[in-house]
């Protein structure tokens, strides 16, 4: 794993787009995930197709041409449908994408929408036989009585092709919407959330699954809460967490009985008195959560800040970075055109000193723990020329605006980045502006 | 609180008890607008094919919320009584939870609610953000009920709007704030609505089942409407008229609106709707 804190240029300075910004026309980009080597970027969109990029292996001949990502599979993966129990169409949106480790030359992932699971095999296909005994070359049978002599098949290479072709379909276990996915590391079993409940499943099987947690009351008047996001943890395959819109999170062992509605670790930091108002609980919904790399954290994000949370701890997080504290005077606006509730994801470089989370008009922004610098971040055309090094961008919260900033008035609130990766090992970092993929690494290496 | 940062606009020490009486109309006013926005959401919730679970149950908490507040303060008596019926009695249920529960035939009795479930959601999702001058900060003076009338009419103003021009294809400009021009429109309209949205509070207090007129009513309803379950996550039996299809009558209808048409119109909506519910 690269460091990524260096003397002379920390990683928050210097990123660039490798290649021109990568243009997918067709859909919104709902999901953006690495696979765990990072050899593959995966997204998903609103019309249920999975594009997946795959990084081209570096050249001797060309050393500074570091490894670009170019389209590598695409397929549709979920199909509108309709319940004809409800009348209700079902959205063929994919929420989440997750990677299974990779145990031989093919590729699994997992991909959802609000209602269905499946398990999606990638493969390549360099080789095909020819020389059928039974067939000819256009694949027509052949008359038994015109066959005098026997041949073995022998496998000529062909251009590359590259396939994806379902293998499993985990359907009918959940009543509300699936909102996130995660694969144990036992690499055996993953589970599903929904608002209300988590599933958990075993990959090979799919006509059962085990409720692990429900929390849906008796009496659907007295709901007050929902689940909002869930993750195993990333060593222990006992231990998950999961993330209220109440801003609390619960840490779950398996092995204590088997539904886990009794937590084992309960966090939630105690209310700003000072800062409340009617938007206190909607702001405080997490709407992301995401365990480190090494197991020993928890990272939140909420409408205005992301937190860190040292796993020992659960009365208050380990530290709060605050992603855009100049909405909270404009939340009453934001709350009135819906804006308020959209969900931000959060991720981790990997040595988990930096994070990363999106915010409005195509901004992203990066918190580096240790020298707890922060940078701001835009994701647009004009900045994405190719090496071009993105300039730092600013908000001006009030007084007199300076040259390259921006006022908060002049936010573009339809662009708003909800979801980025950042590959496992090295700085470079996906980001799902809208209907655009933007890659960016950075120079220092 | 809701809101804070108001800046003392008169200097003198004399105004004190003045002003601190304007703070607190101000704030009521300005929490009585967010308690309309929020139930508005939910009715417009009902009528979405999948209703984001997690977003109705946050809107309904803060419901609950500025309810609890208005009723510690008093005020809530203030506005049942204001709009009781002669058959009304205390209302200890909390109101979100009833929002919550109710079924979209049920609120054909009220046409207020009705108005706004019936348009368009799309048009209300991506409107800009507006400089909220007015919702956010402390406004005190006679801009603020214009302002409280005018949120509310906001969205049935936009869907008229979206009716009207839907067929010469003009994209709806975001309606920046409440004008002037949308508050004179809509004093008198949105009065009417406010009373009616009210008003669906008081359907919800006789138990179900208890009004022998009620009942005839809706005797044809499938009674597992009220399972909140099939609410939330989606109608169980499809509507005979759906939204369109009142969109499309409201089309023929209507023009565009104007000042002295405004409450004709609405008076006229109201008589369709009882046509509907009664047939």
């Amino acid at each position: 794993m690269l460091p990524c804190h260096r003397e002379t240029a920390g990683c928050l300075d210097v990123w660039s787009s490798p290649c021109p910004f990568l243009f997918i026309p067709a859909d919104i980009i709902s999901t953006v995930e690495f696979n765990p080597t990072g050899e593959l970027l995966a997204t998903g969109d609103k019309g249920g197709r999975v594009v997946v990029f795959q990084r081209e292996q570096e050249s001797k001949n060309q050393p500074h041409r570091r490894g670009e990502y170019n389209v590598y599979s695409t397929f549709q993966s979920h199909e509108p449908e309709f319940d004809y129990l409800k009348s209700l169409e079902i959205e063929e949106k994919i929420n989440k994408i997750r990677w299974l480790p990779q145990q031989n030359a093919a590729y699994f992932l997992l991909s959802t929408n609000d209602k269905t699971v499946k398990l999606w095999k990638i493969s390549e296909r360099d080789k095909r036989p020819e020389g059928y005994n039974l067939k000819d070359e256009d694949g027509r049978i052949r008359d038994p009585s015109t066959i005098t002599a026997l041949r073995v098949p022998v496998l000529q290479p062909m251009d590359l092709m590259v396939e994806a072709t379902p293998r499993r379909v985990f359907s009918n276990a959940h009543t509300y919407h699936i909102n996130s996915i995660s694969v144990n590391s036992d690499y055996e079993t993953y589970m599903s959330t929904d608002d209300l409940r988590i599933n958990l499943w075993n990959l090979e099987i799919t006509n059962r699954s085990f409720n692990i947690v429900d929390i849906k009351p008796a009496n659907m008047e007295e709901l007050t809460e929902v689940i909002t996001a869930a993750e195993f943890h990333p060593h222990q395959c006992n231990t998950f967490v999961y993330s209220s819109s109440k801003g609390t999170m619960r840490l779950c062992d398996m092995r204590a009985s088997a539904l886990c509605d009794n937590h084992s670790k309960f966090f939630e930091e105690p209310e700003d008195p000072s800062n409340r108002s009617f938007f206190s609980e909607i702001i405080s919904s997490i709407s992301d959560v995401k365990f480190s790399h090494s197991g020993r954290y928890l990272m939140t994000r909420d409408y205005l800040t992301v937190k860190v949370w040292d796993l020992n701890m659960e009365s208050k997080p380990l530290e709060t970075y605050q992603v855009h504290d100049y909405l909270r005077s404009k939340l009453c606006s934001l709350y009135e055109n819906d804006c308020i509730f959209d969900k931000f994801e959060c991720v981790w470089n990997g040595s988990d000193s930096v994070i990363m989370t999106g915010s409005y008009n195509n901004f992203f922004r990066m918190f580096d723990r240790n020298t707890k610098r922060d940078v701001t971040l835009e994701a647009s055309r004009e900045n994405s020329k190719p090496r071009a090094v993105l300039k730092p961008r600013k908000v001006c919260v009030g007084g007199k605006r300076r040259k390259d900033e921006i006022s908060v008035d002049s936010l573009d609130f339809s662009k708003k980045i909800l979801h980025t990766a950042w590959h496992p090992s090295e700085n470079i970092i996906a980001v799902a502006a809208t209907n655009n993929l933007y890659i960016f690494q950075d120079k220092v290496n | 609180m809701y809101s804070k940062g108001t800046k003392r606009k008169f200097s003198g020490s004399a105004d004190t008890a003045t002003d601190d009486k304007a703070m607190a109309a101000s704030y009521s006013l300005q929490r009585q607008s967010l308690l309309d926005m929020s139930l508005i959401k939910l009715q417009l919730c009902h009528m979405l094919v999948e209703p984001n679970l997690c977003r109705s149950v946050l809107i309904a908490n803060t419901v609950r919320q500025i309810q609890e507040e208005m009723t510690h303060d008093g005020s809530w008596q203030v506005v049942t009584e204001a709009f009781s019926s002669p058959s009304h009695g205390p209302s200890d249920r909390l109101v979100a939870t009833e929002v919550l529960c109710r079924s979209p035939v049920l609120e054909q009795q009220g046409g207020g609610p009705k108005l706004y479930s019936v348009m368009g959601y799309n048009g209300c999702r991506e409107e800009e953000v507006v400089t909220d001058k007015a919702l956010c900060s402390v406004a005190v003076g006679d801009g603020a009920p214009a302002l409280l009338l005018g949120t509310i009419g906001h969205c049935w103003d936009r869907a008229e709007l979206r009716v009207a021009e839907v067929e010469a294809g003009v994209s709806e400009d975001s309606l920046s704030g409440s004008g002037d021009e949308e508050e004179t429109r809509c004093r008198e309209g949105t009065k009417l609505a406010t009373g009616q949205v009210f008003g669906m509070f008081e359907i919800k207090n006789s138990p179900p089942g208890s009004d022998p007129a009620l009942e005839e009513l809706f005797s044809d309803v499938d009674a597992s409407y009220y399972d909140l379950d099939t609410m939330l996550t989606g109608i169980q039996s499809t509507p005979k008229m759906g939204p369109y299809d009142l969109l499309d009558s409201l089309a023929s209808s209507h023009g565009p609106t104007s000042n002295s048409t405004c409450r004709a119109d609405l008076n006229e909506l109201d008589h369709i709707m009882e046509i509907i519910v009664g047939s």
